[in-house]
């Protein structure tokens, strides 16, 4: 299967990743080949095979709600690439 | 034959001198630094080294030793920690700009574990980026090299972790594997990497890559020293939901053990098209020789879902990947292209210029895995592979005790030799990412060697048979001395 550039575009919208034009040549190329080595799986009947989405017995995991000490608010913001009044700053979501 | 300098020690013998008060951290913790500056401009191992937290950390121990009636085995001792593995005030960058400038406000569970036992952190380890690749060339800094051969790969993506224990650059360290990070670049360089059963050692901490694949594993020089690597890191964190309660042995206990009578298949499917003959015949004289230490070998077992395992990770991983990174928005943390006038735009751009070539690939592979009308097609069908792969090896296990297969399928590559052709760079991982995909333990260990090139023999077990692994592995390592083997890096 070839991906075209269109296809590609699109799946780096859903992804919110900016591409080149160059980048968006090359993966074009490097995931039609990619998809073509998984066409493989194809040969196996998987119709009854529960799909395994991890490999440990594992259900329900809670924890007690107990409180514990927070990371400082300072601590947390040191990071940011933009603050305002100990608020991480972003540009508007809402016109 | 000259004495050994200090960073030469494994953890073992530098414990045994630290307890009789016969060195001091200070002297071990020196002794590494200075290795540092003597190889680093060689092998590129290291992102950031903390000379002065180390040594100062090394002096708190050294009071510490004095007074203490009982010296725990990590006390005192240098490692070098993956940079996908969160250090408390040590930047942690995961080899991307993305996170060049992160530091973690926290630690990741194994390394509070490993500091309650004053293990003295010297630095962080150079990385693919994410953990996404096979040869280190990935890290968005720069590429790390084999100390046996400077123009070929240590593999990856641990392979500043590898490099570092083989070229004496720290007395053992931290890595994670996903697919095969830890163990093929432990091949790859002569030491011994392990990848635990999923759920044995806590994920809290470790930069997410594929969340129900990642597992941190020890690096080092000898069975033993991975042992005890493993009695510091193991056990039930609650602040994992995916860490499995149940209680931790004493790894070391076992491994004196012997093997005799233990039965030992060679899955003839990982003699895989495109196996070089100097591997193979790495095999063959491992294999008899785990023989001749009594084990039961049968050359005939088949594990014929091998095959399917590279397409089925190869759309796990990037689905999980995609999903996990979609974090990295120039917000919170990390990399921040603040030029765009509105806010898709600004998060396109960062990603843009934050991620590198191999992490766009995956996350554009995930999301096109996962996304409408091809999921169906891709990822449940790989999660249905996943299903029949992990049944099979619980069906060889009903025969055998453990597997026993190449680590890897080649000797080390070339540097830039599979770069541009991501399809090649992902067939070096064919040995292991069947193992990552079942969840199962497997330990690489120095095999042999084809010319002057290492070759790591792995060796696999069921859910949480750790302890036989290091066991098969210990008795090997005791009948040979490849792992004594080190890198001639010349020392000026």
């Amino acid at each position: 299967m070839k991906l075209s550039h269109e296809l590609v575009r699109h799946i780096a919208r859903l992804a919110r990743l900016g591409l080149s034009e160059e980048e968006v040549g090359r993966l074009s190329l490097q995931m039609s080949n990619m998809l073509e080595n998984f066409e493989i799986l194809k040969e196996l009947d998987t119709t009854d095979v529960p799909p395994a989405t991890h490999t440990i017995q594992l259900q329900n995991v809670l924890r007690k709600d107990d409180v514990t000490e927070p990371y400082s608010q300072a601590d947390i913001l040191a990071n940011a690439p933009r603050q305002a009044e100990k608020c991480f700053k972003v540009q508007a979501i809402l016109e | 034959m000259r004495a050994k300098e200090l960073y030469e020690l494994t953890i073992h013998e530098a414990h045994e001198l630290l307890k009789r008060r016969q060195i001091s951290s200070v002297e071990l913790t020196k002794s590494v630094l200075k290795r540092i500056a003597e190889v680093e401009s060689k092998v590129h191992a290291c992102v950031t080294v903390v000379e002065d937290i180390a040594l100062e950390d090394a002096e708190k121990v050294d009071n510490h030793i004095k007074t203490a009636r009982e010296v725990a085995p990590l006390t005192g001792i240098p490692a070098l920690i993956k940079d996908a593995i969160c250090t408390k005030g040590i930047r942690t960058t995961c080899s991307s700009r993305m996170l060049e400038n992160f530091v973690p406000p926290y630690d990741a569970t194994v390394i509070e574990k490993l500091k309650a036992q004053k293990a003295i952190i010297v630095g962080k380890t150079n990385m693919d980026e994410f953990a996404m690749g096979s040869s280190t060339e990935h890290s968005a800094f720069f590429p790390t090299c084999n100390p046996w051969d400077l123009s070929r790969v240590p593999g990856g993506s641990s392979g500043g972790s590898a490099v570092a224990v083989s070229a004496g650059e720290a007395i053992y360290a931290l890595g994670s594997d996903t697919g095969g990070s830890n163990r093929q670049p432990a091949g790859f360089c002569n030491v011994v990497g392990l990848k635990p059963t999923y759920g044995l050692v806590s994920r809290f901490g470790l930069v997410a890559f594929a969340s129900s694949l990642d597992q941190i594993g020890p690096v080092t020089r000898d069975v033993t020293d991975c042992a005890l690597v493993m009695n510091a890191m193991a056990g039930y964190d609650p602040r994992d939901s995916t860490s499995v309660p149940r209680p931790v042995p004493d790894y070391t206990r076992q491994l004196i053990a012997g093997i005799k009578g233990l039965k030992m298949g060679i899955p003839r499917e990982y003699l895989v098209e495109g196996m070089e003959d100097g591997v193979r015949t790495v095999l063959e004289a491992a294999v008899a020789k785990l023989r001749e230490l009594g084990a039961e070998i049968d050359w005939g077992a088949s594990l014929p879902h091998t095959k399917y395992a590279l397409a089925a990770y190869y759309i796990l991983a990037p689905s999980e990947a995609s999903a996990n990174l979609a974090r990295y928005d120039g917000v919170k943390y990390g990399f921040s292209e603040p030029s765009a006038s509105n806010v898709i735009e600004t998060t396109e751009r960062t990603r843009q210029f934050g991620f590198g070539p191999e992490v766009k690939r995956r996350i554009m592979l995930g999301t096109y895995a996962l996304s409408a009308g091809y999921y169906d097609a891709y990822y449940l069908k790989a999660q249905k592979v996943r299903t029949l792969i992990k049944q099979e090896f619980d069906r060889a296990f009903e025969r055998y005790d453990a597997l026993i297969t190449p680590t890897s399928p080649t000797v080390p590559f070339r540097l830039g030799e599979r770069l541009e052709d991501p399809v090649q760079m992902y067939l070096s991982d064919a040995c292991t990412l069947p193992v990552s995909i079942a969840g199962i333990p497997a330990i690489s260990i120095p095999g042999g060697f084809a010319g002057d090139l290492p070759v790591g023999m792995q060796i696999i077990g069921k859910p949480f048979s750790e302890e036989t692994l290091l066991r098969i592995a210990f008795a090997y390592e005791q009948a040979t001395d490849w792992h004594k083997r080190r890198p001639r890096l010349s020392r000026e």
